[in-house]
């Protein structure tokens, strides 16, 4: 999953209509400043039944978490179902870029991938949604009107590689029904 | 204890085998050994490079790689990451501030080695803090790279106005006691660092990957390298490493790295644990 402006509440909203046996893996980029504190994982766990984890290099991907990538770095799927970090240039002035966490696990989980673009007031997140959509994953927008900032999911539904538009209170709700089902 | 979850094996990629292949192409034709680098950053760079370049696919860039030298010069400055500043992650800095420097005023001469210098902003950032500390005369600083090029740049030490302007407050976060200013020259659009700051770095180019153990040190830095390393070379390295340093010396990891998962864990002990400061042990648990 990606955001950027409004994300928080965006996670927060989605985070925590997930039951506890929520089977897969989350990865989420909240676009944030370099120096900012690495506060994320302590605020979401707050709303989230899941254990969210502030990851370091090489951790290894586990079914039933949420990693949330550190300020600063770039967060990427490894073939090992690790995640690396990376601190090559900002993507869109961001770093992390939701861009390079999607290309990643596009190549890694191929057709097994489902991408969520969330509010934001930028076009970070739509070349990876298009590429997540290449592979065979499945992609899913906040609707513009349900997000604080429609630019984000703007972009990546002009793209043409959407699956489907989902108000905010929707999201989660749906993720849950389609992994338990 | 939750299980990785299962994907499908059967996907491998023709881009896969062509990233190898390029990445064999290169060990063999230029000596660079990029093959236990993460694969996941090396996708997306070489992903870059050819968007970029607008070849139809990684094989024909390779075909490119292998007979232009240039052009290999400028995918080489691709796969390896130059992205720095001085006084990167103030905190560590003023971590070692008060964590490791006390410790070196007891030593008659310190030997550090930064691994992994690019283009140099970290070497000069250590020289000052060990300027401010009394402990500069004293010391050498081995500075290595895997790239000559950014070598050439680190042993310059010209910096951007631009990004100098921004290094002021990481200076005073990490605990300076002047002014940033004071250690160089600016002219036009760039600073040049002031000369006698070079007094005590030797720069020498050093892969990680295949090069071998470097002195007696009593301070390691290799700050955000290893994170584009795969865990065997990630191993080998934090090996090399321990092999290089005495007995209680200071080994400083870049914030997202760590000795979890590279099986040396026993071999040293935390200083400092969100910044990354590990200590050699005197008495290894494990000979």
């Amino acid at each position: 999953m990606g955001a950027s402006w409004g994300g928080l509440n965006a996670y927060t909203r989605i985070l925590s209509a997930l039951p506890e046996n929520f089977p897969l893996p989350i990865m989420l980029v909240q676009h944030q400043h370099a120096s900012a504190d690495n506060r994320m994982p302590w605020l979401l766990a707050r709303y989230c039944a899941l254990p969210v984890v502030a990851p370091e290099d090489k951790e290894p991907i586990l079914g039933g978490h949420v990693y949330v990538a550190p300020p600063g770095y770039h967060m990427l799927v490894e073939e090992d179902q690790t995640l690396a970090f990376s601190t090559g240039r900002p993507v869109l002035f961001s770093r992390p870029a939701i861009d390079e966490l999607f290309y990643s696990a596009g190549a890694v989980y191929g057709r097994h991938l489902l991408g969520v673009i969330l509010t934001g007031a930028n076009e970070d997140g739509a070349a990876g949604m298009e590429y997540i959509h290449r592979r065979g994953g499945y992609t899913i927008a906040q609707s513009p009107v349900s997000s604080e900032a429609p630019a984000m999911p703007e972009a990546a539904i002009t793209t043409g590689a959407i699956s489907r538009v989902l108000d905010l209170e929707a999201i989660g709700p749906f993720l849950a029904e389609q992994v338990a089902g | 204890m939750a299980e990785t979850y299962p994907i499908d094996d059967d996907e491998v990629s023709v881009e896969d085998i062509e990233i190898r292949l390029l990445l064999e192409a290169i060990y063999q034709m230029y000596g660079y050994d990029f093959r236990s680098y993460s694969r996941a950053s090396m996708r997306r760079r070489i992903m870059h490079r050819l968007t970029m370049s607008g070849f139809a696919s990684i094989m024909e860039m390779t075909d490119k790689v292998l007979r232009d030298r240039p052009f290999f010069v400028t995918l080489l400055n691709d796969l390896t990451v130059n992205v720095t500043e001085m006084y990167r992650d103030p905190d560590f800095y003023r971590a070692f501030r008060e964590d490791v420097v006390p410790v070196l005023k007891t030593f008659p001469f310190i030997k550090i080695w930064h691994a992994g210098c690019s283009t140099g902003e970290e070497i000069y950032s250590m020289a000052i803090l060990l300027e401010e500390e009394g402990l500069y005369d004293r010391a050498m600083i081995y500075a290595t790279d895997i790239d000559k090029n950014v070598l050439a740049s680190a042993k310059k030490g010209i910096y951007s106005i631009e990004a100098v302007k921004q290094y002021g407050d990481n200076y005073r976060r990490a605990g300076g006691k002047h002014s940033l200013s004071d250690y160089f020259t600016a002219r036009y659009d760039s600073v040049i660092m002031e000369q006698r700051l070079k007094r005590n770095i030797v720069f020498a180019d050093h892969d990680l990957a295949t090069d071998q153990v470097f002195g007696e040190m009593h301070v390691i830095l290799c700050r955000n390298v290893l994170i584009y390393f795969d865990r065997p070379l990630q191993e080998r390295v934090i090996r090399l490493f321990s092999e290089s340093l005495d007995m209680g010396g200071y080994l400083c990891l870049g914030t997202k790295e760590s000795l979890r998962f590279s099986g040396q864990e026993d071999t040293f002990d935390v200083i400092n644990k969100s910044l990354r400061i590990f200590r050699k042990r005197q008495f290894p648990h494990h000979a």
